[in-house]
């Protein structure tokens, strides 16, 4: 039984590990631009007799930067800028000959520019900007009073907000940090004055936005390129170079698109034959639903397997106490501490892990790990000294008197504690798609880039039902597993 | 007689506290023994010794010639039945499966352990169609006759009974004792049985071993303790249990 169990499991590992093909992977970022390029990249190299794996809105620079060094993917599309700033962390603006050096030493190349730059910009509404006669960033000095929304990349980054306010002496007290999407709508109910954006953002227009003047020359270019590694294979490397020029005005309105239809292979296709306007393709739920459910359960059930395996046992120790079952109490309960946002970041430069649905399957374990030992152990503990000593007594072994004792009598406590790590593993298992391992997460992370509602739902919904199916199935389950003499 | 349990110079200690003295007892074998005395006297803690629940600060307690030790534990308990007030009968298990735990587990004959199963019950005058049920179905008489059943499955040498009758309402109590006095004799089991009730010791054990703070203060049949008491707290004992039944 538990052999078969473990094979199972190292099957499905496995599967979802290494696939035989070997396919490019496409990665990219999670903003609408870069899931676009990211699609034009994937016909690209298809066109050119490549099979492509996409991993689409991945996270920020970092996580794509390192999963393209670690060999996760192969190519994603970045900006001259970001490269100079954030990867290669130089003052100088380098030329693209220099970046192109000092990228090969990373094993990376960088294709030639795609044709169009999109800088950061500061916006702000149209109305307002008018009426306090406000045009570029030096006008906003007047205006300290200003609430400004920015992402949380731009506070952070060395081209950032810091810097820029520095550079123009904005010293205003309101700034605070916001999702992209989000801070759109923040915008337009007046929440915030001020926000940060890319000049080629469809949101600009949609929204009746004007973009403030840099007229202190801080925004560094940000040319749209490819980045690869160089062990790619050379014609997938020329017909990345080679594709063709995307204009700033072809970006803008891809962008646009892609907001409208609410899906980027659609949009990413309008590069290759602009099809009749607005004729977007039904999107069809029903596939893609289970396709997302399928995914989100085999997060959370493999991850819940390990946590069983590894919990149960962990549970019986701790349920002994001593300097080691505090231990184990202690760093299980730490690890639940942990945000798990932050915990999915630690493990990700983690050496075989990265952007992957292990490294997803590896947090929601150990997320699982806390119910299952605490109920374990304080199951174990619970039994009443009478029936321990009667077990004792009656002369079984330790092993006999824990198995055919000890646990089925805890057994209620246990179960208790794997349905909450089961309930739990589903609500988390939504953030495994921050690092591209799919699931129910994907629409609501989509959602919440595009700032749709409806297909935020589209995850959410679901994923809460699946939650509630999962506790109702383990309240048929206690039926079964709980000895009917303890149910009286 | 050579004794088939014997305690030479055991002492056990809770926190400094002494629950029993050194202690010398020798318990022969086809008699019933009753430990007898107040609460904290130290005759729970006895038997628990005995059984090795509990390990001895000082001395050695034998089991035919055995010395019980954590090694041999196991041998000695799977010789001994143990049977506890509320009878630590376990709740997930059916009567049935309650008596015949052990041997199913050291793999014992079908046909043998039915066979075995059905003796007990006409034994302990319980009746057949109470083993399919759980301990939580049960009355607390039946309990603690299954209890009983249990640790007489595999024809223990000795039997050990923690105050056994203690949680029971009078009539029923009156009833199993009578039960048991049967079955002791029957059986010519050996056993040790724990109590705080003078009647129930006088009427169930040959000899008596009345204890008080930890130490054995006399032993004898229950007409010695009567007739020749050793100190003035034996008297008032025996004169309070007394008291109380009439």
């Amino acid at each position: 039984m538990k052999a078969r169990a473990l094979f199972g499991l190292s099957l499905l590992l496995t599967t979802t590990a290494v696939d035989a093909e070997k396919p490019v992977v496409v990665g990219s970022k999670k903003f609408t631009e870069s899931y676009v390029l990211g699609g034009i990249a994937k016909t690209v190299l298809e066109r050119a007799g490549f099979p492509v794996q996409e991993r689409a809105g991945m996270g920020g620079t970092i996580i794509l930067w390192q999963a393209l060094r670690g060999a996760q993917i192969d190519v994603y599309p970045e900006y001259t800028g970001t490269i100079g700033e954030e990867i290669l962390k130089t003052k100088q603006p380098l030329s693209q000959d220099e970046m192109r050096r000092a990228l090969a030493r990373f094993d990376v190349g960088i294709s030639a520019d795609l044709g169009f730059n999109n800088t950061y910009a500061l916006v702000m509404r149209r109305t307002e900007a008018e009426r306090l006669g406000i045009r570029s960033i030096s006008d906003l000095r007047r205006h300290l009073e200003l609430k400004v929304g920015l992402t949380h990349e731009f506070l952070d980054r060395q081209d950032g907000w810091r810097p820029l306010a520095a550079t123009y002496g904005l010293t205003m007290p309101n700034v605070s940090g916001i999702d992209h999407a989000i801070g759109y709508a923040a915008l337009a109910k007046s929440s915030i004055d001020v926000k940060d954006a890319y000049s080629t953002d469809a949101k600009i227009q949609e929204n009746d936005l004007v973009v403030l003047r840099d007229d202190l020359h801080f925004f560094p270019e940000y040319k749209a390129v490819f980045l690869y590694r160089l062990e790619l294979d050379p014609r997938a490397i020329d017909a990345l170079n080679h594709f063709g020029r995307i204009d700033e005005e072809k970006m803008t309105s891809l962008n646009a698109a892609a907001e409208r239809s609410k899906d980027y292979a659609y949009a990413a296709s309008l590069y290759f034959h602009s099809a009749p306007n607005d004729a977007a393709p039904r999107r069809d739920l029903g596939p893609k639903l289970a396709r997302w459910i399928g995914r989100h359960l085999q997060l959370a059930g493999i991850s819940l397997l390990l946590s069983v395996l590894i919990g149960l046992p962990l549970g019986i120790v701790a349920s002994r106490g001593g300097p080691i079952g505090q231990a184990i109490l202690a760093v299980v309960g730490m690890i639940q501490t942990i945000p798990s946002l932050a915990l999915l970041a630690l493990l990700v430069p983690v050496p075989f892990l990265g952007i992957s649905a292990t490294t997803a399957i590896i947090a929601l374990f150990l997320y699982g790990l806390l119910p299952i030992v605490r109920n374990t152990a304080t199951g174990l503990q619970d039994i009443p000294p009478a029936l321990r000593d009667s077990a004792i007594a009656l002369g079984l072994e330790p092993a006999a008197r824990l198995r055919k004792i000890y646990l089925p009598l805890a057994s209620r406590t246990i179960l208790a504690g794997i349905k909450t790590s089961a309930v739990i593993n589903i609500g988390t298992a939504t953030l495994a798609a921050l690092i591209g391992a799919g699931g129910l997460g994907e629409p609501i992370l989509s959602g919440l880039n595009l700032n749709d509602n409806a297909t935020i739902l589209e995850g959410a919904i679901p994923a809460a039902l699946l939650a509630l199916l999962v506790q109702g199935l383990f309240d048929l389950l206690d039926r079964f597993l709980i000895p009917r003499g303890l149910r009286l | 007689m050579h004794p088939l349990i014997e305690l030479v110079g055991v002492s056990k200690s809770f926190g400094g506290t002494a629950a029993l003295h050194p202690t010398d007892l020798a318990f022969p074998p086809g008699l019933t023994t009753a430990l007898i005395g107040p609460s904290g006297c130290g005759k729970s803690t006895l038997l628990r010794l005995i059984i090795a629940l509990l390990k001895p600060d000082t001395g050695k307690v034998t089991f035919d010639d055995l010395e019980v030790t954590e090694t041999s534990a196991q041998q000695v308990r799977r010789r001994v039945g143990y049977v506890i007030q509320e009878g630590g009968l376990f709740p997930h298990l059916t009567a049935r499966a309650n008596v015949l735990l052990l041997s199913r587990h050291l793999g014992r004959p079908a046909s043998k352990m039915e066979e075995r199963l059905e003796q007990l019950c006409s034994l302990s005058r319980f009746p057949r169609n109470g083993l399919d049920r759980y301990p939580a179905e049960l009355s607390g008489g039946q309990r603690q006759r299954v209890s009983l059943m249990r640790a007489l499955m595999l024809s223990p040498e000795v039997l050990l009974l923690d105050e056994p009758l203690g949680a029971l309402d009078p009539l029923v109590r009156s009833s199993l004792q009578k039960d048991l006095k049967e079955i002791f004799a029957r059986l010519k089991q050996t056993a040790v049985l724990v109590t705080h009730d003078m009647g129930e010791a006088a009427y169930l054990a040959d000899e008596i071993v009345l204890m008080n703070e930890g130490r054995i203060v006399q032993r004898g049949t229950v007409v010695d303790l009567r007739d020749h008491p050793a100190s003035a707290f034996v008297s008032e004992f025996i004169n309070a249990q007394r008291s109380a039944a009439f």
